[in-house]
């Protein structure tokens, strides 16, 4: 089904009844209830589309890639390779040789972290934010440990937004690299990238964006947000784990020395001197995950299924709908209020800890995450220890989000 | 500081109240909802921890909730005593289901006893598994620990 067609045939209405028969994982009883998954940001689940395009895969054409003088080998080749001009075309970049294979966006920080280090001279500073997940804080902490650099944290407002006085403030002479989220993980705000790139860029300053909350929810342009680097996993858009996508301007990923050696990345190797592959290869050593990038074209295909911008109005509602309730459950405070928000629900209920929390939903069939998320920074900001997050996705529907403030509810009145 | 006998005194876990109460009790309830009830309250039976005992040293490491264990070693009786408190209802009660089970005996006995067949009985195995990350495996551990130092 190609996107065209079904833009033209799709329904007014987001049919959310239909979408969910597509996730085999969502129909199962959990406690001896119907699963409600409300972890999509720790991981969405995959649609059927995904799993059928990788069995396929290792029915039909497993072979290594790029090597084998034979017909699989071709086939294996093209499906990878068909796989990044997909994620080339999901975020709009403007070839597939700047779209990296990397494990995760994870690792694809890692990998720009690395890379960056000959930028950087003592006394020069990282700017993140204190809503950052770990992965987009540590591997600068090991950067500046190694080159005499330091890491500043943008501040962020009690609403949960990203602090734009504390940004201008921060955005200094000694800048050399700015990197934040698109989306934060813990509270689900939105943050302004567009407008902190070009301030960024202005003064010459690289950017990389944490794009692993994003891309689940809407449509990234890396052109238009003109990000430096653009990172995310599969695993959270309803692809595959172990698989995530590195974006770079090619003439930064030209210059960036390789992170690993290895078999693929090389262009011809001596032992006096080996000289190293072209983009995208020079930073993918090794044999890749091939069906997984398989698996991952496959879930690009599939929201471009979906008319995403009904997607999106069917998304605001479910986190409408949960807004609304809030008032509902005594003691509930919500955790980031911003105005700008994918569906994402950060809370804490006076009386329970967030572990309670998420152990007596799950007696009820729900699941969300409990805890910091990874944001340890952001968590000492609240002075909390933690909150339980919904995090809702496209297939979850406005009748989980009453059962879950339903289970609240019970659980308020009888253990809080 | 090191903590002192009576920080262990007023511990009913493992001297008034015991295991095979818990389980007779236990039998009773079908319903989740009872069970945790009765896990939570289980918990209120914890005595107070002492606030100067909660420091790095005496911190479980590995939980989402904050947890501290202490201990006693009883030369006169040759018994292990232990404290735990944590800032998570379930958590404290599950706790308390450990030192039903471990408080109050000799490091043998405490190294004899099987307390993952334990919570499986009581079909709590979930909460202590390795997997489950909520800290309790490494509680377990920590107390095996002690109780293994104290024998050395």
């Amino acid at each position: 089904m190609s996107s065209v067609s079904t833009a033209k045939t799709a329904p007014p209405q987001f049919d959310v009844e239909a979408v969910r028969r597509d996730f085999p994982t969502l129909s199962q009883q959990v406690n001896g209830k119907p699963l409600v998954y409300l972890d999509n940001g720790a991981s969405s689940q995959r649609p059927e589309a995904v799993l059928l395009a990788m069995d396929r895969y290792y029915r039909e054409m497993h072979s290594n890639v790029h090597r084998g003088a034979h017909t699989l080998g071709d086939r294996a080749t093209n499906a990878f390779e068909s796989a990044r001009e997909k994620v080339q075309k999901f975020l709009n970049a403007p070839s597939s040789r700047q779209i990296i294979w990397t494990r995760g966006a994870t690792e694809a920080i890692n990998l720009v972290a690395n890379g960056l280090t000959e930028k950087l001279k003592p006394g020069d500073e990282i700017l993140l934010s204190q809503m950052e997940h770990h992965a987009n804080i540590v591997p600068w902490q090991i950067l500046a440990e190694r080159t005499g650099a330091k890491v500043v944290p943008i501040g962020v407002t009690p609403e949960g937004e990203l602090d734009r006085e504390s940004f201008h403030c921060l955005l200094g002479e000694r800048t050399r690299i700015l990197a934040f989220n698109h989306v934060s993980n813990a509270l689900g705000t939105i943050n302004p990238v567009a407008d902190m790139v070009a301030k960024a860029k202005a003064q010459g300053v690289i950017t990389l964006i944490d794009g692993a909350q994003a891309v689940p929810h809407f449509q990234v342009d890396v052109q238009a947000l003109d990000c430096d680097f653009y990172v995310f996993s599969a695993h959270k858009m309803f692809g595959p784990t172990g698989i995530g996508i590195l974006y770079g301007k090619a003439d930064l990923l030209e210059a960036m020395p390789p992170w690993q050696g290895g078999g693929e990345m090389i262009e011809r190797v001596s032992f006096a001197g080996t000289t190293y592959n072209t983009l995208p290869y020079k930073f993918e050593a090794g044999t890749p995950a091939v069906a997984e990038a398989v698996g991952l074209g496959a879930a690009i295909d599939y929201l471009a299924s979906l008319d995403r911008g009904a997607m999106e109005a069917a998304e605001n509602a479910l986190l409408r709908r949960a807004n609304d309730l809030v008032a509902s459950v005594p003691g509930m405070t919500v955790v980031g209020t911003a105005a700008n928000k994918v569906p994402v629900m950060s809370f804490t209920i006076e009386g329970l800890h967030p572990s309670d929390i998420g152990t007596l939903l799950d007696q009820q069939g729900i699941a969300v995450r409990t805890g910091h998320h990874c944001a340890m920074p952001l968590m000492e900001f609240y002075e909390i220890p933690g909150t339980a997050r919904a995090s809702f996705a496209f297939y979850n529907t406005l009748e989980e989000v009453e059962q879950l403030f339903t289970a609240l509810r019970k659980i308020q009145s009888r253990f809080a | 500081m090191s903590s002192s006998a009576n920080d262990f005194a007023s511990n009913p876990l493992g001297t008034s109240i015991t295991l095979e109460e818990l389980y007779d009790a236990f039998e009773l309830l079908d319903d989740w909802e009872d069970r945790y009830a009765f896990i939570i309250d289980l918990g209120k039976q914890l005595p107070p921890f002492p606030d100067a005992q909660r420091t790095e040293k005496n911190y479980v490491h590995g939980c989402q909730s904050q947890v501290w264990l202490i201990h006693h070693y009883d030369k006169e009786s040759g018994k292990l005593l232990l404290l735990i408190d944590s800032d998570a209802i379930i958590v404290r009660g599950l706790a308390a289901i450990i030192l039903l089970a471990f408080n109050n005996l000799t490091p043998t006995d405490l190294l004899a006893t099987d307390i993952d067949k334990l919570f499986e009985r009581l079909d709590l195995f979930r909460h202590i598994s390795p997997t489950r990350g909520n800290g309790l495996r490494s509680m377990i551990s920590k107390i095996r620990n002690i109780a293994a130092a104290e024998i050395a």
